[in-house]
């Protein structure tokens, strides 16, 4: 594998004194789909901003394909193509027209069976003609895509890509996003879903406060915030936990009439019908059974102390 | 250079104007046939000639100059404003386009529209009085460098501005009062001595002192001071343009 993305010690202050990049350090392999999770104001556009050159770095090196971000702009520019948050596009232009100013604004000339092929690939080809005002929410979106992927980036920055956007079309953007690796593009996306996560990409980055916590294999990352628990209610309150239910290294609440079982979404055996089932074989009555996964939050303060521990 | 996104710009903003080509077009007909119904006819019957030219041909020039300054400033603005208050902007940000480019792009699409409509109104005004041009040379530099000084104005003005109110601001309250009073539709020897001598601290006079020289051969201020104007007003808006590419400011956090 070859780094395509190089990310040396990048700091960001802004002038009220906010840091916003606390000395962020990665490398992107060509080819893969890197997602970046974190809470709002984590930092995540502001390191993405700062790689495609709308922010200026105040310390720290990006280098993209080997050329340098600021010395080589241009070269390092051309390799990148950027997907923004917001929908931002002018309404009354038609979307041929647009994405054919992106085309050019990164120096490519004209090549109308290109921009066919990225419009019929985002199904966008029967709207090239119609002003922008005119389309659906998802398909401005697909807009900004095609904007992106026009000039032929070899990195493609999807910030939020399916924030407030609905489960059919977040399933196509994820689709689209695969397609894109198909094609060998190489894919960084910043969510706070960690569905999405766990759905498109290869490795998962955490980043928090302006500071990457952690950059995991996907795998390895979704066994671990995997867990997930059951509570089991009582009718009555019991003293301890029955004998009967040892093996299945349960913790009673406070009050005594919980039950909480921990366990692993990703094993394959859960092995919720055996507890149910000793529960019952214990003689206890259920009041109502509860399944718990942790937040995000949980999970980043989790992350935390488990780097500091 | 990136001759090829200088072009995208250029084409893209191009687009605009004609999207709206009949009122680029219609609008500056029908105002400037008002001016002529106004000034040329009301007041020209008083006023009969201005040092032996016809009163309808003498404000043509100053006509055009007024339409073409406060074009090119509006359409610039307006040019890379819009963006701003869009959210488009990033892409001209994160685009291998230095500062330059995106100058040459705006402030060139804003002047050739600018242009344009100077143009036709100087066709017009053909159909209301006899215009001659003594100097078309000098005419074509006068008119195409107001256009571009004019719309570099307007960039500045663009990226300074945070909101609509602020983009109007500057040529509702200092350009139009400058034009009005810069000899548009008077000689400035029409004046009373003490409002000679202040009107000199008009720019303005200068610009359109020298452009009805180029028409009529007749100035107010000596011509070659109307060539040193505008040109060292280009170069103010110039350097003040290149000082917002060095810092990034309002553009880049």
């Amino acid at each position: 594998m070859t780094t395509i993305l190089s990310i040396r010690d990048l700091r960001k202050s802004y002038a009220d004194g906010f840091e916003a990049l606390k000395g962020v350090s990665l490398d992107i392999e060509e080819g893969e789909i890197l997602a970046l999770l974190g809470p709002n104001g984590a930092g995540k556009t502001t390191l993405i901003s700062t790689i495609c050159g709308i922010t200026t770095p105040t310390s720290g090196t990006v280098s993209v394909g080997g050329h340098d971000i600021q010395s080589d702009y241009r070269a390092a520019r051309r390799m990148i193509g950027l997907v923004p948050q917001e929908i931002a596009l002018e309404p009354f232009e038609k979307v041929w027209n647009t994405v054919r100013l992106s085309r050019g604004l990164f120096g490519l000339g004209k090549d109308n069976a290109r921009i066919e092929d990225i419009l019929r690939k985002l199904s966008l080809l029967d709207k090239r003609k119609n002003p922008i005002k005119e389309l659906s929410g998802g398909m401005k979106r697909r807009v900004l895509i095609a904007k992106a992927l026009a000039h032929e980036p070899r990195v493609l920055f999807l910030d939020e890509p399916t924030a407030g956007v609905d489960v059919e079309l977040r399933k196509d953007m994820w689709e689209i996003v695969a397609e894109l690796k198909r094609d060998g593009v190489t894919i960084i996306l910043t969510t706070h879903y960690i569905e999405e996560a766990e759905a498109i990409a290869d490795r998962v980055g955490v980043i928090d406060k302006g500071e990457l916590l952690l950059v995991q294999d996907k795998d390895t990352l979704m066994a671990q915030m995997g867990k997930k628990q059951i509570v089991v209610m009582l009718t009555e309150p019991i003293a301890k936990i029955p004998g009967g239910l040892a093996s299945h290294n349960l913790t009673l609440n406070g009050a005594g009439d919980s039950l909480i079982y921990t366990y692993d979404t990703h094993a394959d055996r859960t092995g919720i019908t055996t507890l149910l089932n000793d529960v019952s074989q214990a003689g206890l009555v259920l009041r109502d059974v509860q399944t718990r996964q942790s937040s995000l939050e949980e999970i980043f303060v989790n992350l935390v102390s488990g780097e500091a521990a | 250079m990136n001759w090829t996104a200088i072009a995208a710009i250029y084409r893209f903003e191009m687009a605009r104007f004609f999207r709206t080509l009949a009122q680029s077009f219609l609008s500056p007909v029908l105002s400037t046939s008002l001016y002529f119904v106004v000034f040329g006819t009301a007041i020209g019957s008083r006023i009969q000639e201005v040092e032996g030219v016809s009163y309808g041909a003498f404000i043509v020039p100053g006509l055009i100059m007024l339409s073409v300054v406060m074009l090119s400033i509006s359409n610039a603005s307006f040019g890379i404003y819009f963006p701003k208050f869009l959210g488009t902007i990033y892409e001209l940000l994160s685009a291998p386009v230095n500062f330059i480019e995106i100058v040459i792009g705006y402030v060139g699409a804003a002047a050739t529209k600018a242009l344009f409509v100077g143009l036709v109104i100087l066709a017009t005004s053909t159909f209301f009085v006899d215009i001659r041009i003594e100097h078309p040379f000098a005419m074509a530099a006068f008119l195409i460098l107001s256009c571009l000084s004019f719309s570099l104005l307007g960039f500045i003005i663009g990226i300074w501005a945070s909101n609509f109110e602020q983009m109007s601001l500057v040529p509702q309250l200092v350009v139009t009062p400058l034009i009005f009073l810069g000899g548009t539709f008077y000689s400035i020897s029409m004046l009373p001595p003490l409002w000679q001598t202040i009107t000199l601290f008009n720019p303005v006079v200068y610009l359109i002192s020298g452009f009805r020289w180029s028409f009529f051969g007749l100035a107010d201020v000596p011509i070659a001071l109307s060539l040193l104007a505008i040109i060292a007003f280009t170069g103010v808006c110039l350097a003040v343009i290149g000082w917002i590419f060095k810092t990034g400011w309002r553009l880049r956090s």
